[in-house]
């Protein structure tokens, strides 16, 4: 399924989403309809049946995570998305994958919530995606665009992560990526070497082992196993697969840290601020688990102060603040999510004056 | 250089199709776009706004406070919006929809365009969006009128693509009001 095209378009993050996972080698999309998501099943929806692929409209956001988990079993590259509540529906599912080290990939378009919440941009399902979401203590991969560009390309970067480390991999975005419109390249798939599946479920003939795919664990010491085995992996993600940006750091005195669309809107407000002479740099996550803690001790070697912005009342700090040396302040600017709490660029930087000119 | 614009009027005035216009016209002109839409869970009547930042670099953020240029197609936008306009910014109203009696907004140049009226005369209100592109155009010097008509091809789909001519005429005629 190459549908890869160098040349740049103009598209809206969720039909990045949707345009990465066909090149991605995505066979199967489920999912049920929610906002601010919607179009990247409208546009799997047309495209995946024309290149032999399954779409199916599941009957509950329940059924689209179960049929994830059955289509991952079986060896095939697969993908559901959705937002909010329909990722918190999504929770006992994404547990039994995590329990049966299948690989799938889960996109949340985060909304406002708790609730029904509402359709405007939120980062308050930071935890959720980070502490695993459901029961029985795991996690996932997760991954935080912040332009239409890694829409695409953290989605395909998604698939690759989850079939190398067995576990479930989300694209954690929210509704200012997914309905703003970037121009965009396609690239083609990456030439990643994967593992083959040798666990998929499937017919054999005689004398072949049988395989297995359950997240029952019941014989002694069986269970304890699996969570040390889990507990090792997570590490190597941690050692090999940390991914972020840092934008004028090297000098700053004041580091603003956020993720996603907030760092996009706190990118412009370090900007203003290097305009006004002020030492001020940015560092964005881009994989939040593994979450980047070292290069966090690293910078906080030298600068002593970190302003983390969010939208919400603050989560990702707990991160930031457990990553940075003993030494090191985080101040704390968060807008809860909601219609008309956006942050301006000029907002922020007023933001970082007050802690900038409190630390001077 | 980052240049930035935000439309708004209430939905099914086109603000969104002005706004991915003028995202096609930047992209034509090699530029980097962000387009960020932002409206009421209404399907019509409800309001309807857009940010379009574009430049030769990093767009940076899609949100931006205080717009250089505004673009106001009704009363509700303008009450709402037309003071957050940067120093130095300019203001274009659609006159025809909005009270313009006794506006002041120190610092900002308001540019008073009866759009609708504009629209009606070449035969379809329909073209508001088209004779406000035309004004932003011609005030901003941002972007090329050529890179507009371009743009027209790639933002409209092709069954609407005989209509160009059409609203190529409200763009000037747009950018004539403007003009003054």
């Amino acid at each position: 399924m190459q549908t890869g095209t160098p040349e740049k378009i103009f598209v809206k993050g969720n039909e990045a989403v949707a345009m990465a996972a066909l090149e991605a080698g995505c066979h199967c999309y489920f999912g049920y309809p929610i906002t601010p998501q919607s179009d990247i099943p409208e546009y799997l929806s047309r495209e995946l049946p024309r290149l032999g692929g399954e779409f199916i409209q599941a009957e509950s956001e329940i059924g689209a995570i179960n049929m994830l988990l059955g289509a991952s079993a079986a060896g095939v590259r697969a993908m559901t998305s959705s937002s909010g509540p329909g990722i918190s529906l999504k929770q006992e599912g994404i547990s039994y994958m995590a329990g049966s080290e299948l690989p799938g990939v889960i996109v949340d378009v985060m909304r406002a919530g708790p609730g029904l919440g509402g359709i405007d941009a939120s980062q308050a399902d930071y935890f959720q995606a980070t502490r695993g979401g459901g029961h029985g203590g795991y996690r996932i991969i997760v991954l935080a665009p912040a332009s239409v560009q890694e829409m695409y390309d953290l989605t395909m970067l998604a698939f690759d992560l989850s079939d190398i480390y067995r576990m479930p991999a989300m694209v954690l975005a929210d509704s200012v990526i997914g309905q703003m419109k970037e121009s965009v390249t396609c690239g083609p798939r990456p030439q990643t070497v994967l593992p083959p599946k040798e666990w998929v479920v499937r017919g054999r003939a005689a004398g072949e082992p049988q395989n297995v795919v359950k997240s029952l664990y019941l014989g002694d010491g069986e269970m304890e196993a699996f969570h040390w085995k889990m507990q090792a992996r997570y590490q190597e993600l941690a050692d090999r697969e940390c991914r972020w940006e840092e934008v004028q750091t090297t000098d700053a005195e004041l580091i603003v840290t956020a993720f996603g669309s907030t760092s996009r809107i706190a990118k412009t407000a370090v900007a203003m601020a290097r305009e006004a002479g002020m030492k001020v740099g940015l560092m964005r996550p881009i994989t939040l688990f593994p979450f980047p803690k070292k290069a966090y001790a690293a910078l906080s070697e030298r600068c002593k102060l970190f302003l983390d912005i969010e939208l919400s009342t603050g989560q990702m700090i707990d991160d930031v603040r457990l990553s940075v040396a003993r030494d090191a302040d985080v101040a704390f600017y968060g807008r809860p999510p909601g219609a008309g709490s956006l942050p301006t660029p000029e907002e922020l930087f007023e933001q970082i004056k007050k802690n900038y000119r409190a630390s001077a | 250089m980052r240049c930035d614009v935000f439309f708004a009027g209430y939905g099914g005035q086109g603000v969104l199709l002005a706004g991915n216009l003028l995202s096609y016209a930047a992209i034509h002109e090699g530029k980097n776009v962000s387009f960020f839409p932002a409206y009421g869970v209404e399907k019509r009547g409800g309001s309807a706004m857009c940010t379009i930042v574009f430049a030769d670099g990093d767009t940076g953020s899609p949100v931006v406070g205080n717009p250089s240029v505004s673009v106001l197609l009704n009363q509700l936008s303008f009450d709402k919006y037309a003071a957050k306009v940067k120093q130095g910014g300019i203001c274009i109203v659609n006159s025809s929809l909005v009270e313009c009696q006794n506006i002041s907004l120190p610092g900002v140049e308001v540019v008073l365009v009866p759009m609708n009226q504009i629209a009606i005369d070449l035969g379809d209100v329909r073209m508001v969006n088209m004779v406000a592109c035309g004004a932003y155009i011609e005030k901003s010097g941002a972007l090329q009128s050529a890179s507009l008509e371009a743009a027209l091809k790639k933002a409209l789909p092709e069954r609407n693509h005989r209509l160009i001519p059409a609203n190529v005429k409200a763009m000037e005629a747009g950018a004539h009001a403007a003009r003054g």
